[in-house]
C-alpha cells in the first residue's frame, strides 16, 4: 500500500506526501457527501433546463411518426393529445402499457395509430407503428426499431430499403382488414398477398403477421379504443 | 517556450503517438458497437470527446480538494454526472441521434479511457492542459472513429455519410460505389469492426516503424 520513505525514488515523492496525509474516514465520508451534493445539483440544473427541449422533441417524434403512417387530411383533432393507454395486449405483441393515438375528423372516429411489436423477428422482436382508420384499412406501417440483418432482412425498416422506387413497407398501405382474407396475410413464398425478397423471409413474415394481428385487434375493438377515455 | 512544446507534445500524443484506438487499444467497447456508420461512429467520438474535455478540466480544476484515498469513486461520480448532463443534451437537441446511439451515450461514463485520462493526466496537471489533454485525445479517437466508420460504411453498403440528415438536416447520404453493389454483410457486423480495426493497427505501426 504506502510506500515507505525509504522505497521511494524522487518521483514517488509527491505520492508519499499525499499518502503521509491520511485522511479519516469520516472526512472521506464528509468529502464524497460534499462532491455528491454538488454534482447533484448541477444535474438537477441540467434537468431543469433541458426539460422543455426534451418534451418538444418527444411530442415532435410521437407527431412525426403519426404523420409516417396516417396522412394529414384525414382528421382534424390533435391525436397526441388524444391518447388512450392501453394495459398490456398481446394481440399487439405489447408485454407493457402503450398508447393509442385518436384521429378524428369533426369529431367522428377517423383512425388510430398505435404501435405493435412483432416478437419473432431473426434477430429480436421488431418494433412497428401503424396507422388504420375507422373502416379497417391500413394508411401506413413503418418499423420503428429492430436488430434484422443489414442488408438481408432489414429492407422491412423504410430507411433500409435499398429499393427506393417500390419499397417493401408501402405495399400495406391501403390493404383492407375487413376485405383481406386470412390466409392472404402472408409472403407470397407461403401463398399470400405479400411480396418479400429473396434471402430474408423471416423478418417480412414476422411483420406482416403482427400488422395482421394488430389489424384484427384494432377492427375487432375499434368501438372501445374510440370511446374510452384515459382514467 | 515550454508552454508551446507542452502543447504540441499533448497534441501529439493524442492524435498519433499514444492514439486511444489504435495504442492504447482502451474504450473499444463503443468503438466497435457504433462504428457500423460513419455520422453514428463520429457523433459518439465527438460526445466522448465533450466527456473527456470536461471531465479532465473539472477534475484537474478540483483535485486540490479530492483525497487520494478516494479518488476513484469522486472521478467516477463527477464524470458519471457529466455524462448524464450530455445525455440530457443529446436528448433535448439531437433527439434522432440521441436514439440512435441510445445505451453507448450513458455507457461513456464506463469507458476506461476517460477514466484513465482523469488518473494519468488531469489528476497531476493544470486545468488548461487536462483540458487539451482531453480534447486531443477525444480528437485522436475521433478521427479513428470517423475513419473505421466510413471504410465500414462505404464496404458494407457502398454509401457514405448515411443519417447525416441527422445532424445536418437536408443532406443526404452519398452513393460512392454503383447501386449495383452487391455490399458486403462482415463490414456491417461486429466481427467486420474488428477486423478493419486491426488492418488500422497495422498500417499505423506500419508507418510508425517507417519513419523510425
Amino acid at each position: 500500500m504506502t510506500a515507505t520513505p525509504s522505497e521511494a525514488t524522487p518521483n514517488d515523492k509527491a505520492e508519499t506526501e499525499k499518502s503521509a496525509r491520511t485522511i479519516s474516514s469520516v472526512s472521506a465520508a464528509f468529502t464524497l457527501f460534499c462532491f455528491t451534493l454538488v454534482f447533484t445539483g448541477l444535474l438537477a440544473v441540467a434537468h431543469r433546463v433541458t426539460k422543455p427541449a426534451i418534451e418538444a422533441s418527444l411530442a415532435a417524434e410521437k407527431q412525426h411518426f403519426i404523420n409516417e403512417v396516417l396522412p394529414a387530411g384525414h382528421y382534424d383533432n390533435n391525436p397526441i393529445a388524444d391518447t388512450l393507454a392501453l394495459p398490456a395486449t398481446p394481440e399487439l405483441g405489447q408485454t407493457s402499457a402503450s398508447h393509442v393515438f385518436r384521429a378524428r375528423m369533426k369529431g367522428k372516429p377517423a383512425a388510430l395509430v398505435l404501435e405493435a411489436i412483432a416478437p419473432d423477428g431473426y434477430a429480436g422482436p421488431i418494433r412497428i407503428v401503424l396507422g388504420i382508420t375507422w373502416d379497417g384499412t391500413l394508411t401506413g406501417v413503418r418499423v420503428i426499431e429492430h436488430k434484422e440483418t443489414p442488408g438481408l432482412g432489414d429492407y422491412v425498416d423504410l430507411k433500409r430499403d435499398k429499393d427506393k422506387k417500390y419499397p417493401w413497407i408501402l405495399q400495406f398501405n391501403g390493404v383492407s382488414y375487413p376485405k383481406t382474407p386470412d390466409g392472404d396475410w402472408k409472403v407470397r413464398k407461403d401463398k399470400g398477398r405479400f411480396y418479400y425478397r429473396t434471402g430474408a423471409t423471416i423478418s417480412p413474415r414476422a411483420v406482416i403477421a403482427a400488422v395482421h394481428r394488430a389489424s384484427r385487434f384494432v377492427f375487432e375493438h375499434r368501438d372501445a379504443l374510440f370511446q374510452e377515455q384515459t382514467p | 517556450m515550454r508552454n508551446q512544446e507542452q502543447i504540441r507534445a499533448i497534441a501529439f500524443n493524442g492524435v498519433w503517438k499514444q492514439n486511444t484506438g489504435l495504442v492504447q487499444l482502451l474504450g473499444l467497447c463503443p468503438l466497435l458497437a457504433i462504428s457500423s456508420s460513419m455520422v453514428n461512429a463520429a457523433m459518439l467520438a465527438t460526445a466522448t470527446l465533450i466527456v473527456m474535455a470536461l471531465a479532465n478540466a473539472v477534475v484537474s480544476a478540483l483535485r486540490r480538494w479530492i483525497p487520494h484515498e478516494i479518488r476513484i469513486p469522486l472521478f467516477v461520480l463527477i464524470i458519471a454526472a457529466l455524462v448524464t448532463m450530455i445525455d440530457l443534451l443529446f436528448n433535448a437537441w439531437f433527439h434522432g441521434l440521441y436514439v440512435i446511439l441510445g445505451v453507448f451515450i450513458p455507457l461513456i461514463t464506463t469507458n476506461c479511457i476517460v477514466l484513465a485520462r482523469v488518473e494519468a493526466f488531469a489528476a497531476k496537471n493544470p486545468p488548461f492542459l487536462s483540458a487539451l489533454d482531453g480534447i486531443f485525445m477525444g480528437v485522436g479517437l475521433l478521427w479513428l472513429l470517423a475513419l473505421l466508420g466510413a471504410l465500414r460504411e462505404l464496404i458494407a453498403g457502398g454509401t457514405l455519410l448515411s443519417g447525416i440528415d441527422l445532424v445536418i438536416p437536408g443532406m443526404t447520404a452519398l452513393q460512392i460505389l454503383p447501386e449495383t453493389y452487391p455490399g458486403f454483410l462482415l463490414a456491417a457486423l461486429p466481427p467486420g469492426a474488428f477486423i478493419f480495426l486491426g488492418f488500422l493497427i497495422a498500417g499505423k505501426n506500419w508507418l510508425s516503424t517507417k519513419n523510425q
